[in-house]
């Protein structure tokens, strides 16, 4: 449309993701089945969760499954509207719009992904709004557009209920525009499948790390914020994957980045000496 | 110096000179009597630094001169530098610091004069250790300093000290194993067995028991092994092979099938084949069957009692009689459910407690008799009602409020049951706060500068009408919007100002008789250094403290209100709060939210600070019932815009947290000790 659209910066241009390969993720309930069926119904969709167990890999796990294109959004807490929307730029003498991200994902008709929304401003938060109900249509108001999402657009965002700012609460209003659904680390089986096929280590190692990691969870509330997440199982296989001894491996990609405080550091080196 | 050693009444004169007591009313004759038995040299030396301390202050020769006396014998010729360490912190901090110096000084002397430098102390391994038990699956084990290394499957006594391996870490691996091992007796079923009919037919049961807890600990560290096997390649290392008579005792042991009735029949096979003395193993606690099958005893049939109770409200309560169903709460009972469910389904129907009775019990009984999972016909339960133990304390006031009381077994309110005075808050000694404000002046320093970076204050608010400086982004798009002919927004300035944080918070303390000590002040000092920080921060808090004795007596005590200044008269009120009586949560929960709730501001936080579960005079609001009601406050004051977040001083109730404050967010803070140092950074946590 516009002409000077083309010459626009191309490192702003929103990253549509094609994913032409399956992103690896091991289903632990019927959250496959739930969320296609919220694609389906034009739903949008909020998942819930501790860190590192598996929210963003399993969006990307179902945009390559509904071969729709991904658009991901860290949310910080300077996030505008504009940053979502879009904005002019001038290039040489020219103004341009750029589409923010939300907008290139409502256009593509892709699955836009607001990764850990509480952090964002929240007069930011309410531009989704109208994205989230029957009218399903973005206002952008700088251009006086009102784009509606074709039925391929889909809303997701994610959001992890251990956070304890009571300044970051998501607001009903707009929690109860989601259908959601609610992440847990997996049972001990699977999630040693999963550090196995991450992390490139044997059966027996993997089993050891998820062990390691459900000990660490137990220690929740009492010494530490939260247990080991998945992530961090993974992060310690892959560097036993790469030569390291289990024991400076786990201390490094698990204990060390869990604790500071001596008594909890020791304990869990205590832990990873008693599982290896 | 040969001279002769001062008799008592010389030294009284002596000190009454020095210290002009007659003057103020004291008299040396106790400390007098206690230096009589020193030498002359030390008599003189004591005299000394008590004329010194004298001049500087009467108080701190009184000091100086009354813990001399008691400590000159053990502290001899490191006298001169305990006092120097007192007259020191005197300078710096006044008479308290003095007294804790001096303390300090001579409880590290006698730590230095009898131990090696190799020895390791239980307190100085406890947090870890208890962390690593609290890791380890089954039910959570009391850590306690004891003189025997033994366990009675729900406390763990450890040695005050461990000296036996050449090095520190080797005592630190030997305080794991022994600890491991025990936790190990009540993971592996060592209690399941009643040894009393093989004991008795040994002539000296306590050479039995020591033989009994080695083949034990042979068969606990492969089980150990299975799961753990770096903890069993640890122990293996410290007690290293086995003696050649016991290795194949050891190895018939060690197989997976090998239970405490094996160890039982090496025990039998043992006396006829007759003992000869028993080898020591420093890895090796004690067994004390005997003493552990009764505390077993006791848990299992609490434990019957609770999972039977739950099952029946289950199965027999109209789930629509629960009240309002909260999606932290487990419906007690789902939609047409018929009386005979599968009960692993049911399990997870029940309430936490119910639960952890249910998995208690697993652990103790290897699986939940079936009785107990058979419905109870009506009337085998009742609630227990009318029985109010509050009978026996008078009220003579009108108290100023009446609050409901929830109670679970009825699935219903008692309106009207709780009695809520709003008493005096005590005063205390407001020197006590200088002294913790300057014993904490560098943590009270770096906490206002990190809590002043959270005020906002630096933080550039972006696109402002007006500001100090220009914002450069908003200044492009605005004339990139201009060139595209749409309306600019005039929002082109960076504003640098303080971030309305718009908060109220209320700190609910805990003034039960339980958190007398190390809690209190620990509870205390927090305060303390959480007004500092919030001072900085500029959020409106308040301070109430409560406690009670039964429902007829809940009182609370206003330390600040919202509308108090951080002034002498508050800080004197934080001295103030003291241990009383007990902790009826519900009730004050209920009236502190209310208060909160009457603030204007857009967030509320309710922060309790207390040092375990609820409890109250007799046994009605003691477990489960308390628990309950003081989930549903929560649950309340939730419903009412509030956030509540409990800080709990508990190194081992943590597994009824999750239920009781299921509607809240929770800390556990295992050493009192620590709470000053947490309580800013959860705060800042919290609201940042
Ligand atoms: N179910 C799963 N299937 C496959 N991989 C998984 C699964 N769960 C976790 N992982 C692994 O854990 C890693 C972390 O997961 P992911 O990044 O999706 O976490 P997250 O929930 O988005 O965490 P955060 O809240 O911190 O963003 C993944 O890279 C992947 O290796
Ligand atoms: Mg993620």
């Amino acid at each position: 449309m516009n002409p000077a659209r083309n010459s626009a910066p191309r490192a702003l241009a929103t990253p549509l993701v094609h994913l032409d390969s399956e992103p690896y993720y091991h289903a632990t309930g019927d959250e496959l089945e739930v969320f296609a069926a919220a694609a389906k119904s034009g739903l949008p969709v909020m998942l819930k969760g501790p860190t590192g167990c598996g929210k963003t890999r399993f969006v990307e796990h179902m945009a390559w499954r509904l071969q729709r294109p991904l658009v991901t959004v860290a949310c910080h807490d300077d996030l505008t509207t504009a940053d979502l929307v879009g904005r002019y730029l001038i290039v040489g003498d020219e103004t341009v719009w750029m589409d923010g991200p939300l907008t290139a994902a409502v256009r593509a008709g892709a699955i836009c992904y607001l990764d850990e929304i509480v952090e964002a401003r929240k007069d930011t938060t309410v531009v989704i709004h109208p994205l989230t109900d029957s009218r399903r249509a973005l206002p952008v108001e700088k251009r006086g557009e009102y784009i509606e999402a074709p039925p391929d657009f889909m809303l997701v965002i994610s959001y992890n209920p251990g956070y304890q700012s009571v300044l970051k609460e998501m607001k009903p209003s707009t929690r109860q525009r989601f259908v959601a659904l609610d992440f847990d680390y997996p049972d001990a089986a699977t999630e040693a499948r999963i550090v196995a096929h991450e992390g490139g280590v044997d059966d027996d190692t993997a089993q050891k790390l998820v062990k390691l990691g459900h000990l660490t969870r137990k220690l929740k509330g009492a010494g530490l914020d939260e247990g080991a997440g998945t992530r961090l199982l993974v992060h310690a296989a892959q560097l036993i994957a790469s030569g390291m001894s289990p024991a400076i491996a786990c201390t490094a990609a698990i204990a060390r980045p869990l604790a500071d405080e001596t008594d909890t550091r020791d304990a869990l080196d205590d832990l990873i000496r008693a599982v290896f | 110096m040969g001279e002769r050693k001062l008799f008592a009444h010389e030294l009284e004169a002596r000190l009454d000179e020095l210290l002009l007591l007659s003057l103020r009313q004291r008299s040396a004759a106790e400390p007098a009597a206690l230096l009589e038995a020193l030498p002359r040299e030390l008599q003189e030396r004591v005299l000394h630094w008590a004329g010194v301390a004298a001049q500087t202050s009467d108080d701190l020769g009184w000091l100086i001169a009354s813990r001399a006396a008691e400590q000159a014998a053990s502290l001899g010729a490191q006298l001169d530098d305990w006092a120097r360490a007192g007259l020191d912190a005197y300078d710096r901090s006044g008479l308290a610091a003095t007294r804790r110096a001096l303390n300090d000084f001579a409880a590290a002397h006698r730590a230095g004069a009898f131990e090696s430098q190799e020895g390791v102390a239980f307190g100085a391994i406890e947090g870890r250790l208890s962390r690593f038990l609290h890791a380890l699956e089954g039910r959570p084990l009391k850590l306690v300093a004891g003189p025997r290394a033994w366990t009675d499957s729900e406390t763990l006594w450890l040695p005050e000290r461990l000296d036996a391996a050449p090095d520190a870490a080797g005592n630190r691996r030997l305080y794991k194993a022994i600890a491991a091992l025990l936790w190990a007796q009540t993971r592996f079923g060592s209690f399941n067995i009643d040894p009393e009919p093989e004991l008795a037919q040994w002539p000296a049961p306590e050479a039995a028991l020591r033989w009994f807890a080695l083949f034990e600990a042979m068969r606990l560290e492969a089980c150990l092994g299975r799961d753990l096997p770096g903890l069993a390649a640890d122990i293996a290392g410290l007690r290293g092979p086995w003696p050649a008579a016991l290795a194949a005792t050891a190895a018939a042991l060690a197989r997976p099938q090998a239970s405490v009735a094996d160890s039982l029949a090496c025990l039998a096979e043992l006396r006829i084949v007759g003992a000869g003395e028993t080898p020591n193993f420093p890895h090796v606690g004690a067994l004390d069957p005997l003493a552990a099958r009764r505390v077993r005893a006791v848990r299992i049939a609490r434990d019957t009692a609770t999972l039977r109770q739950a099952l029946n409200v289950l199965r027999a309560v109209d789930p629509s009689a629960g009240g309002q169903d909260h999606p932290d709460y487990p419906p007690l009972a789902a939609q047409g459910q018929t009386q005979h469910v599968d009960p692993q389904a049911e399990f997870l129907a029940l309430p936490l407690p119910a639960r952890e009775a249910a998995r208690s019990l697993q652990q103790d009984l290897g699986e939940i008799p079936p009785e107990v999972l058979q419905a109870a016909g009506p009337g085998a339960w009742s609630p227990v009602d009318g029985v109010d133990s509050s009978a026996t304390v008078t009220v003579t006031t009108q108290p100023d409020a009446f609050y409901d009381e929830w109670d679970y077994r009825r699935a219903a309110w008692r309106h009207g049951w709780c009695h809520l005075y709003e008493m005096k808050a005590p005063v205390g000694d407001h020197a006590w706060v200088d002294e913790v404000r300057s014993r904490h002046a560098h943590l009270i320093r770096s906490i206002r500068r990190r809590f002043e970076a959270l005020r906002g204050e630096d933080k550039p608010q972006r696109r402002q009408f007006d500001g100090e400086e220009i914002d450069l982004d908003a200044q492009v798009e605005a004339r990139a919007d201009r060139k595209s002919g749409t309306e600019p927004s005039p929002r082109l300035f960076i504003h640098r100002r303080r971030i309305e944080r718009s908060l109220a918070v209320m700190f609910m303390v805990d003034m039960s008789g339980s958190t007398k000590g190390w809690v209190n002040d620990a509870e205390r000092e927090s305060l303390v250094l959480l007004c500092e920080a919030i001072e900085a921060l500029g959020d409106s808090y308040a301070i109430y403290g409560f406690s009670g004795w039964t429902r007829t007596h809940c009182d609370i005590y206003p330390v600040k209100r919202f509308a108090d200044r951080y002034d002498a008269a508050t800080r004197s009120r934080i001295a103030g709060i003291e241990a009383r009586d007990y902790t009826r949560m519900g009730v004050a929960v209920r009236h502190l939210s209310g208060l909160l709730a009457r603030q204007n501001t857009r967030h509320k936080l309710l922060v309790t600070l207390s040092d375990g579960r609820p409890d109250d005079y007799g046994d009605e609001y003691r477990g489960r019932y308390g628990i309950e009601d003081t989930r549903r406050a929560l649950l309340e004051a939730r419903e009412r815009g509030i956030r509540s977040y409990c800080v709990t001083i508990d190194r081992h109730g943590a597994d009824y947290l999750p239920q009781l404050y299921g509607p809240a967010h929770y800390a556990v803070i295992d050493d009192a000790k620590k709470l000053p140092q947490k309580i800013a950074e959860i705060y800042r946590k919290l609201t940042g």
